[in-house]
């Protein structure tokens, strides 16, 4: 029965789990609305380029109306997806960089390394990461890197204790043996032979991170920590909450927004979960 | 087991042209096609088989324990006592399992709940078919556990499973699947997963049991060893076909069919290797001397307790020529995996000295410094010991290229390895889990050689293969030994095995080496009680005929094969009558 499943391709698995590809197809159109939709909004996010408080579909150009000092929320909208997307897959990057080497450097040496990086871990996990994440921005000028940075360094600790303990485990098979045996660096047994077997959780992981991150960046901006040089999501929603029962439309589609994002990627993080975890590693007979 | 009074009842189990079908898509459309066979109370059926020929699908047929609607039996029926159990719905069976038809498996160790205490969970056994107060219960179960030979069943009534070693775990398993004395015993391969001489008390003990209750025994196996200790009749299959069945008798001693004379002739121990090299010889010379080496582990230490001690090794002296295989045999737990890594520099030892090629190998350090690639190692676990996601021949050549070889020749390298261990150069392009068992052991091997050591070890190389493809890796050993003038630790816990590959034995026990000598030596006359017992453990084809444990078909059976297994003589003696030609100076 394994060997059914695992003679299909990951495509077919993934293909499997039809939320995922909805989610897929959602994703791909925020990255091209992210990509390429600022080059065609007409309008720019801060000007003020019509009367306050238009309803959505009122004027023509307008779709979804303007905000409390006539800006398009359409574009605002546009350019956000460009905004959540970098800071969602940068932030990630970043704390897949933290997290990949520490998780493995620890699992893979074990003994005080591995004590002492925990401990350095749990440091971080100790403290609410929103909160760490709120006084990091503060205190460094908001701007897209601060923001970055900050939520890099507040969700690595999940990915690091994951990849370690993927290590600890793979550590102990006999390929790893061989390859010292055959005189391989200890770089390159990390790189080559146990990288590879732990990336199926660690893609999964990623996913859901992007979603997580952008998240994050939606409420850091919500409170006023965002970059005031680029229009976000959570800044339009924060910005539209004055006027909530007067202007529900302000709210609502960026809120939209960031829902079927956050959403999309969890989905897609459950597809790669089925298509990638399947594998069940066949043993013995 | 009189031959008489199985005649004339009816047979507990008769399965009629059994077929049980796999999912579309698997390698074969029938797991099993019209298999029939027939037992009678008190009598043992042994179903023989490689991996993979359908012999376990007959026993899970049986337990209605088929994972449907994938695999379901399409064809046929199976009669306990006349009643077709296809046809039974879920409660009917479940009323029968465990009253009627009992099971055990194969991995004593996670077959019991780790976490319920041993008496509640044989009490759970009553508390589904029987309605009984707790005293007669507690009273029962520790009267089964006493029946099948633990010791002190009050005490071992109260423990949790990590208490118990793997044969009493075994044990615990059969006083449950006992303790209803049901009609029918179903066992997996009860014993492939514990030692040899805890298997030979197992064997031992459900012998014992059917004779005491008269019960029929299915047994699957696929060593024919214990085939020949236990069995009454046999049934041997191949790719989900019956080929031969017949009297235990008969078909170990005059089998008709080819699969089953292979099946036969595959299984080691026929012969006994001479010593290769000695003093005189020109290629004297030494690559291997271990020296008062110790090695302890310690577990559960922390800042305020002290933790536990096991000594893994303890003041090892050993000795390898080239061209020399030295065999470290021994139960699990006896150190000789440990030492067997300390070699290879794998595992750190705590004081003593290992001499390769005359030079003293220094603790820690890089392995590249330490033996220059020169001590391999092949794994035990074939699945294991390739990386999944390389391909083949990238798992080859990253040794040589790690060692400064251009990358083309270690790719030609490859290519003229994998076709000394019987594989095609399309192979290379290949990822492992496109290959059987054997094949991958092939490529362990082909990887250890690329390196072209002088010294190989290996761990328990063929363990988990099939008798026939172990036939076949050991003769690969041996070939590749000749071609390379390779020295080699050979670590086993099969004597027969180790008989046929090694110049030198060493038995370990507990960390110690109890025995040390030439194989014909140990084997033939043994001196220490540890090493006489492991070899009066060994199954054989051919039992020794004592008076005590005589049965008229084992009787005749040693008979038919003309050869007595007897430890303390010269000799040791070849199982099946194809080695006894080629060991002739032996028997």
């Amino acid at each position: 029965m394994t060997t059914m499943k695992t003679n299909q391709s990951f495509w077919q698995r993934f293909c499997h789990n039809k939320a995922a590809v909805l989610g897929l197809a959602v994703m791909a159109a925020v990255a091209v609305l992210a990509i390429f939709g600022p080059l065609m909004a007409g309008n720019d996010p801060w000007d003020m380029v019509q009367q306050p408080f238009l309803h959505p579909m009122q004027e023509a150009g307008f779709a979804l109306g303007t905000d409390t000092m006539g800006r398009d929320i359409l574009a605002g909208v546009i350019h956000g997806a460009r905004v959540s997307l970098l800071i969602g897959l940068v932030s990630t990057l970043v704390s897949l960089l933290i997290g990949v080497t520490l998780g493995a450097v620890s699992g893979y040496f074990g003994g005080w390394i591995d004590a002492a990086l925990m401990r350095f871990t749990e440091i971080f996990q100790s403290v609410p990461s929103f909160a760490l994440a709120l006084v990091l921005v503060a205190i460094f000028e908001p701007s897209i890197l601060s923001i970055v940075v900050a939520i890099a360094i507040v969700s690595w600790p999940p990915v690091a204790r994951l990849v370690r303990s993927e290590f600890l485990t793979l550590r102990q098979r006999d390929f790893v043996a061989a390859a010292q045996l055959a005189g391989q660096s200890t770089l390159r047994i990390i790189v080559t032979q146990i990288l590879p077997n732990a990336m199926s959780p660690i893609v999964v992981m990623a996913s859901l991170m992007v979603a997580t991150a952008i998240l994050l960046e939606s409420s850091l901006s919500f409170l006023g920590l965002g970059d005031p040089n680029h229009m976000s999501w959570g800044y339009m929603v924060g910005s539209a909450r004055t006027v909530l029962r007067q202007a529900w439309w302000m709210a609502v589609f960026p809120g939209v927004a960031i829902l079927l994002t956050v959403l999309a990627l969890n989905m897609v993080g459950e597809g790669l979960n089925d298509a990638l975890n399947t594998r069940l590693r066949r043993k013995g007979r | 087991m009189t031959d008489n009074a199985k005649q004339d009842t009816a047979p507990v189990l008769d399965i009629r042209g059994l077929s049980i079908r796999l999912p579309e898509g698997g390698d074969r459309a029938l797991a099993v096609t019209e298999a029939s066979l027939t037992l009678h109370a008190g009598q043992t059926l042994c179903v023989v088989g490689e991996s993979g020929s359908g012999k376990s699908m007959i026993a899970n047929a049986v337990m209605g324990l088929l994972p449907r609607p994938h695999v379901e039996p399409v064809a046929g029926e199976i009669l306990l006592d006349g009643q077709n159990l296809l046809t039974l719905g879920e409660p009917e069976l479940r009323r029968l399992r465990g009253q009627q038809i009992a099971m055990i498996f194969q991995e004593p160790m996670t077959a019991l709940n780790p976490v319920m205490r041993i008496g509640e969970q044989l009490a759970e056994v009553f508390d589904a078919h029987l309605n009984l107060g707790a005293a007669e219960k507690r009273q029962r179960i520790v009267a089964a556990l006493a029946d099948v030979g633990l010791p002190e069943p009050e005490l071992i009534y109260d423990s949790f499973p990590f208490r118990l070693s793997g044969g009493q775990r075994q044990r615990v398993m059969i006083a449950c699947a006992m303790i209803l004395q049901p009609r029918l015993l179903i066992a997996d391969e009860p014993t492939t997963a514990l030692d040899v001489t805890t298997q030979a008390q197992i064997l031992a003990l459900i012998r014992d049991l059917q004779r005491k209750r008269g019960m029929a025994v299915l047994f699957i196996t696929h060593d024919f060893g214990v085939v020949s200790e236990i069995a009454d009749q046999v049934v041997v299959m191949q790719t989900g076909q019956v080929v031969e069945a017949g009297p235990a008798a008969s078909v170990l001693g005059a089998p008709q069919h080819p699969y089953t004379r292979k099946l036969l002739a595959a299984i080691p121990g026929g012969e006994v290797r001479q010593p290769q090299a000695d003093a005189a010889n020109p290629e004297y010379h030494r690559v291997l001397q271990v020296q008062d080496l110790c090695k302890t582990y310690r577990t559960g230490g922390s800042l305020f307790r002290r933790g536990r001690e096991v000594p893994a090794a303890r003041n090892i002296n050993l000795e390898l020529l080239r061209g020399q295989t030295l065999g470290l045999v021994g139960e699990s737990g006896s150190g000789k995996s440990t030492l067997g890594r300390c070699i290879t520099g794998l595992a750190p030892f705590d004081s003593g000295r290992i001499v390769f090629n005359g030079r003293n190998l220094p603790q820690g350090g890089s392995l590249m410094q330490r033996s220059g690639g020169k001590i391999q190692m092949v794994f035990q676990d074939p699945y294991a010991s390739l990386n999944p996601r390389h391909r083949i021949g990238a798992a080859i050549a990253s040794g040589p290229i790690a060692q400064g070889v251009p990358r083309a020749e270690a790719m030609a390298r490859t290519l003229s390895l994998l076709a000394l261990v019987g594989l095609g150069p399309e192979a290379a392009e290949r990822y492992p889990h496109e290959f059987s068992g054997g094949q991958r052991q092939r490529i362990g091997i082909a990887r250890a050689l690329a390196m072209q050591p002088e010294l190989l070890v290996a761990d328990e190389p063929v363990s988990a293969l099939d008798v026939s493809v172990q036939a076949q890796v050991l003769e690969l050993f041996a070939t590749v030994r000749e071609e390379f003038k390779l020295a080699m630790v050979f670590i086993t816990h099969d004597l027969r095995v180790a008989a046929q590959m090694c110049d030198q034995i060493a038995v370990m026990q507990r960390g110690e080496v109890v025995e040390y000598g030439d194989t014909a030596r140990v084997l033939g006359d043994p001196q220490h009680a540890y090493t006489r017992k492991l070899i009066d453990a060994i199954p054989k084809l051919s039992r020794e005929a004592q008076p005590a444990q005589d049965t008229p078909d084992v009787a005749h059976q040693a008979e038919r094969h003309g050869e007595v297994w007897a430890p303390g003589a010269e000799a040791y003696a070849p199982p099946a009558p194809a080695m006894a030609a080629r060991a002739g100076g032996y028997a």
